[in-house]
């Protein structure tokens, strides 16, 4: 076996035959570290195989890969670039981080019997979000988001040993998944009428000048379904209980990468597949991206500073981003669009590290309410110290990521003629300053119940801090990701042409 | 309770094995017909649990039980799975049977890359749908709280 070769399916297949395995090994015995352990190893490996990916099209740029030797556009084609590469990396990054943190929350929040189904679920929704980005066929992508998202709804209803909402929170999200599904399976049926062929390269060729009511059809109905799955506003409303009672390990993964796959989707099929000088992609730009991502940067933010439960917060907040990222496909301009993926990358960072503080909070103080962390600074200080430098970096602080990410945005929209547009960005981070700063007042300056409470285990810190690590290296070094994003922008734009 | 519905038990013992042949008939054949691993696959639960439907399914898990269900959803998808990771050991693409028979000159490894994959399907079919069976029938109408 030529491993060069073969590494663009090592992190699909590797989880897909773990999976399975993981089933097999006793959830009780040794205090469920085989299951936990063996599937650590298995994401650490995927990881690996990623930044392998991404170190290669960085050097030598795209790879095509073709399924059983059969040659695309008849064969499935897995076609990694520079744009997936760098959302592969997130994805199986934060999994390498989330499934070593996940042991001591998940033990608590779950019946123990459960933990090898537990693990093996785990992988298969890596292996459905990793599916999505690395394939080059439309229709496998649709497979991969029903592989994922399947997954992911076991996953939440699992938060019911902890609270039965969860299992309400599971149904609306299958309900509402199932629906962006169909809608994404539609738009695909109706593409695949007009062109006969699934291939996302061979499409935009096909379609080129193309442009009837059929492929508009179709290209409306791939944005709305996409657009539930990413919780693009006003399609958002299943997030915030899925995240709120899922388990708090679910939530890290789920929040870091979830949505910011199907935000991928959207903009290669915006940009690869449909084709950005498409009439009718530009007028979805003007009059239906931009002003919903405005209005879920606003209308998101302010509903999430009167959230009491924490994990709902961030949950809005997390719909607030999806509209920082979509306002920037929305300029369709190589900055604007480079700009809203070095936000997808920063904001999985973020959102990762802030997820992973709640989790150690739960798992310690077993409260998710906004009232439990009053005198966190005092009861956990290094939860409370790592919270407050992701908040700090989703707020956009200068040396964290979250200034490179609004930095690029504000830049994009000057240099596209949107000023409005930076005035908007900078009023929803102000909001953002709002419900942070709520959330940090309480933990530093009120005194809370109970004295100084023992700090989340090593294997939850650690995790937990290298994330926040990552929010500040990647703040001030921001070669590799504005770079990778600048030039995967400019990849995709030509793609376009 | 051993005396009612003679008829139906007797009926059902006589299909039993017919309609396991007939699943075998339908995964084999499904090479060159109408057919395959999901058809065969559900055809194969249906037996047992029309077994667990006259029998009761305190007999039928006695046959079957839950463990071995367990294994063979496993077994089944690694079947699926391993042969086309296999192609790639043997040198081959991830799904790219011809390795399988690389003298061939008619495609032989196509054959019996399809017929490992389909055997993998069926397995891994009956034995989800039993599974799920199982667990439908053999639910206690009454949760308890602390299941929760």
């Amino acid at each position: 076996m030529n491993l060069a070769a073969q590494l663009p399916v090592l992190p699909i297949i590797i989880p897909l035959i773990a999976a399975p395995l993981t089933i097999l090994l006793p959830p009780r015995r040794l205090k469920g570290l085989l299951p936990y352990v063996f599937a650590t190893l298995v994401s650490w490996i995927v990881f690996a195989a990623s930044a392998a990916l991404l170190h290669s099209v960085a050097t030598a740029g795209p790879i095509s890969y073709h399924m059983g030797d059969w040659a695309p556009p008849i064969g499935i084609e897995y076609r990694i670039d520079l744009a997936n590469a760098l959302v592969l990396t997130l994805v199986s990054g934060v999994a390498a981080l989330a499934f070593p943190f996940s042991y001591a929350s998940i033990r608590a929040e779950i019946d123990d019997r459960q933990l090898s189904m537990f693990y093996a679920m785990a992988l298969i929704a890596m292996v459905g979000l990793l599916g999505v980005v690395i394939t080059g066929d439309a229709f496998n992508v649709f497979v991969f988001v029903e592989i994922s998202s399947l997954s992911t709804y076991a996953l939440v209803a699992l938060g019911a040993a902890r609270d039965r909402r969860a299992l309400t929170a599971s149904f609306n999200y299958l309900v509402m998944g199932t629906i962006g599904a169909t809608f994404f399976v539609i738009g695909l049926g109706l593409l695949y009428q007009a062109t006969g062929t699934l291939n996302m390269a061979d499409l935009k060729i096909q379609l080129a000048g193309e442009s009837n009511r059929m492929v508009e059809a179709g290209f409306a109905f791939i944005l709305v379904g996409m657009g539930l799955k990413a919780a693009m506003f006003p399609m958002h409303l299943w997030m915030p209980n899925a995240y709120a009672h899922a388990p708090s390990a679910v939530a890290v993964f789920l929040a870091a990468t979830s949505t910011k796959v199907a935000v991928y989707v959207v903009i290669r099929f915006i940009y690869t597949v449909i084709g950005a000088d498409f009439d009718f992609a530009g007028a979805a730009f003007n009059w239906l991206i931009a002003p919903l991502a405005v209005a879920g940067m606003m209308f998101a933010s302010i509903v999430a500073i009167f959230q009491d439960d924490l994990k709902r917060m961030l949950a809005y907040s997390s719909v607030g981003q999806i509209g920082y990222m979509l306002l920037g496909v929305s300029f369709g301009t190589e900055q604007g669009l480079s700009a809203s993926l070095v936000h997808l990358f920063n904001h999985g960072l973020m959102k990762g590290a802030l997820f992973m503080a709640a989790a150690c909070v739960v798992l310690r103080l077993g409260t998710q309410t906004c009232a439990g962390y009053a005198g966190l600074a005092r009861r956990m200080p290094l939860t409370a110290a790592a919270f407050i430098i992701a908040a700090l970096s989703l707020v956009g602080v200068p040396g964290t990521v979250g200034f490179i990410s609004k930095w690029q945005l504000l830049a994009a929209s000057f240099d596209s003629g949107r000023p409005w547009a930076a005035f908007l960005v900078v009023g929803a981070s102000l909001l953002a300053v709002i419900y942070m700063g709520r959330v940090i007042e309480l933990m530093t300056m009120r005194e809370g119940a109970g004295g100084r409470t023992k700090e989340a285990p090593a294997t939850m810190l650690i995790p937990l801090y290298i994330l926040v690590a990552a929010n500040v290296y990647f703040g001030l070094n921001t070669e590799m990701t504005v770079d990778l994003a600048e030039r995967a922008a400019v990849a995709l734009m030509g793609d376009a042409r | 309770m051993r005396d009612e519905h003679l008829i139906l038990r007797v009926v059902i013992k006589l299909m039993f094995a017919p309609i396991l042949l007939f699943a075998l008939y339908v995964q084999f054949h499904g090479d060159y017909g109408a057919g395959g691993g999901f058809q065969a696959g559900v055809i194969f639960a249906v037996a047992f649990i029309l077994h667990a439907l006259v029998m009761g399914l305190e007999e039928t898990r006695r046959v079957l039980p839950i463990g071995a269900l367990r294994m063979m959803m496993v077994v089944g998808f690694l079947f699926y799975a391993g042969t086309g990771a296999a192609t790639m050991l043997l040198g081959g693409n991830l799904l790219g049977y011809d390795a399988i028979a690389p003298h061939s000159t008619h495609h032989e490894g196509q054959h019996y890359g399809i017929l490992l994959v389909e055997f993998g399907v069926g397995m891994a079919v009956a034995s989800t749908m039993l599974m799920i069976f199982y667990h439908f029938a053999g639910r206690e109408p009454e949760i308890r709280d602390e299941d929760w």
